[in-house]
């Protein structure tokens, strides 16, 4: 055991802190600067907090064409909580389904659903597009969280959780007279808390953060989330309100480091459970 | 990996399982088939209807210097992102693995940034580093380097993997420190009685250790490089200047929504499409059963 601090880790831990924290800090300072000054070069990485007007300002108005920011935060929210609880809910049902049951094309089903893994929505996304416009999904928000919960990492993952269950467990519920859906609801899914919590922190951050898909599927300035309206916003080389687009970002990256930040341990825990 | 007890009943699976197998159906496989047919079809000389072409598509694919150009452009870029992402991140969790002060306050802000999306990431780098208005390309134009990422192909690409192996760091943080602390302190222990310092340490016993991490983060890393990043390069360079930064991804965004060109997509989007399958297929090959997230 050393007595003397490592200096060396700290060294390097507060160099990797501050690369991370750099740019964000950069960012939250601008946004109280005044945008002209910002243009002439005379960015400084002193936030001037008596000027915090900026966040009520684009919050509640509409800003370079954009809509106002509460107006895009809430279609994110929308977007990252549909995506979260839709893939966790078909998910469970899936896994419990192929996990508790024999039936004739169980295994057919399981890899029709496993082979989806992986293909990320960048690769099928003209096809996806033409199928939401045979359904009329174009432009609406369903259309924006729809295709993203059909992959199958979350029922992988379930799956796993579900196969562990003691066999006690399933025996002393049958032999209580209690069916598989009061089995799912009173035993399985308190079981599979840490799991749900975990997923829930990576699908609300992929829902939040999600941008060739939301840029295809909607027009409609309505329906921009936050992540769209910020990369329009900096597209507009001149005439650019670069404190309300700082500002903005700012807004932009709350909430999700919020909830990563405030459920890291299950988080954590989610996401590195099969590494042993 | 079957269970031995189970519920009897066949309507219900099918009930539970409708809902992922629908939605499987048609935003999986029918997009998935509908690229394949539409890969092999070419619009008309008169542009009136499509004609089945059959190779046509990937054979101009092929030889399409463009394309080619795209497709290297990818793998350095795959590989950039990837050894930069990884190796900051081991080395960070390298020291954070150790007992010091602080530790989980290191960790938390070590971590926080999964939550940053790919294109804010890139909006991120901008306000450091565009030249007209970040602080830091300000900076160098004002030091004598000539800084300008819209114009300087090279820049751009430098611009656009630093931003993304920055964004990454943190997911390969995570996962690497788990690894580095699922390593026995008795196998460390031993190392360290043998004599053997930090660096030799690291090299023989701790690297190796780890190493089912480090497979499992190369493929999870190169699948994001390869198409995670459409939001960040989108963003700062609209794979600009010219074509300097155009990975497959963005070439199959701009061939297919901006041109029209939608054989042509559909064939790109297959080949991506099978690059996928085959990384998948070798990684759980290698791997057994893990997920990913």
């Amino acid at each position: 055991m050393k007595d003397r601090p490592d200096i060396l880790a700290h060294a390097i831990l507060i160099l990797g802190v501050v690369l991370f924290a750099l740019p964000v800090w950069l960012v939250f300072a601008g946004s109280t600067q005044d945008s002209d000054a910002i243009i002439r070069g005379e960015l400084s990485l002193i936030p001037d907090l008596t000027n915090l007007s900026v966040y009520p300002r684009v919050l509640l108005h509409s800003t370079m064409g954009s809509e106002p920011v509460w107006h895009m935060l809430m279609i994110s929210l929308g977007m990252a909580l549909a995506v979260a609880f839709g893939k966790i809910t078909i998910s469970i049902l899936s896994a419990y389904a192929v996990v508790f049951f024999r039936f004739p094309f169980r295994q057919v089903a399981f890899w029709l659903i496993f082979v989806t893994l992986m293909l990320p929505v960048e690769v099928r996304i003209i096809p996806t597009y033409a199928v939401m416009a045979s359904f009329g999904l174009i432009n609406t928000f369903t259309g924006l969280w729809v295709p993203l919960i059909a992959s199958a990492t979350a029922t992988l993952l379930f799956r796993q959780v579900f196969t562990a269950i003691p066999d006690e467990l399933v025996e002393a519920a049958r032999m209580d007279g209690a069916g598989p859906l009061r089995f799912l609801w009173d035993v399985v899914l308190p079981v599979s808390g840490a799991n749900i919590a975990a997923l829930f922190v990576i699908l609300f951050v992929y829902g939040w953060n999600q941008y060739l898909w939301p840029l295809l599927v909607a027009t409609d300035r309505g329906l921009d989330t936050i992540v769209i309206g910020i990369v329009k916003m900096i597209g507009q080389e001149t005439q650019t309100d670069w404190s309300a687009v700082m500002a903005t970002t700012v807004l932009a990256l709350l909430p999700p480091v919020l909830v990563v930040v405030l459920m890291q341990r299950w988080f954590v825990a989610g996401l590195t459970e099969g590494e042993k | 990996m079957d269970r031995r007890t189970v519920f009897h009943g066949r309507l219900l699976p099918a009930v539970l399982l409708l809902p992922q197998l629908t939605l499987t159906f048609f935003f999986f496989y029918w997009p998935a088939g509908n690229a394949v047919w539409s890969s092999l079809l070419s619009e008309d000389a008169f542009g009136q209807g499509w004609v089945f072409v059959g190779l046509d598509n990937f054979v101009d694919l092929f030889t399409d210097p463009l394309y080619l150009d795209s497709a290297i452009r990818t793998v350095f870029f795959c590989v950039a992102v990837s050894a930069l992402a990884m190796g900051i991140a081991l080395g960070l969790a390298v020291f954070a693995d150790r007992s010091i002060r602080g530790r989980a306050v290191y960790r938390t802000l070590l971590i926080w940034p999964y939550a940053i999306a790919p294109a804010m990431s890139a909006v991120l780098f901008l306000f450091v580093l565009n030249p007209r208005v970040g602080l830091l390309g300000r900076w160098l134009n004002r030091h004598g380097i000539d800084w300008d990422y819209t114009l300087n192909g090279g820049q751009a690409l430098l611009m656009v993997v630093s931003a993304s192996a920055w964004k990454q760091v943190s997911y390969n943080f995570i996962f690497f420190l788990a690894g580095l602390q699922s390593i026995p302190r008795a196998v460390i222990e031993a190392a360290r009685m043998d004599g053997a310092k930090g660096w030799r340490r690291f090299r023989t016993i701790t690297f190796p250790l780890i190493a089912p991490t480090t497979f499992f983060l190369l493929v999870v890393n190169v699948v994001y490089a390869a198409f995670d990043t459409f939001g960040t390069i989108y963003a700062l360079t609209q794979g600009g200047p010219g074509k300097d930064t155009e990975t497959l991804v963005l070439k199959v965004f701009r061939d297919g929504v901006i041109n029209q060109d939608i054989g042509s997509s559909s064939a790109q989007s297959v080949v991506l499409m099978a690059g996928v399958i085959a990384i998948t297929a070798v990684q759980f090959r290698f791997m057994g059963r893990r997920t990913v997230s």
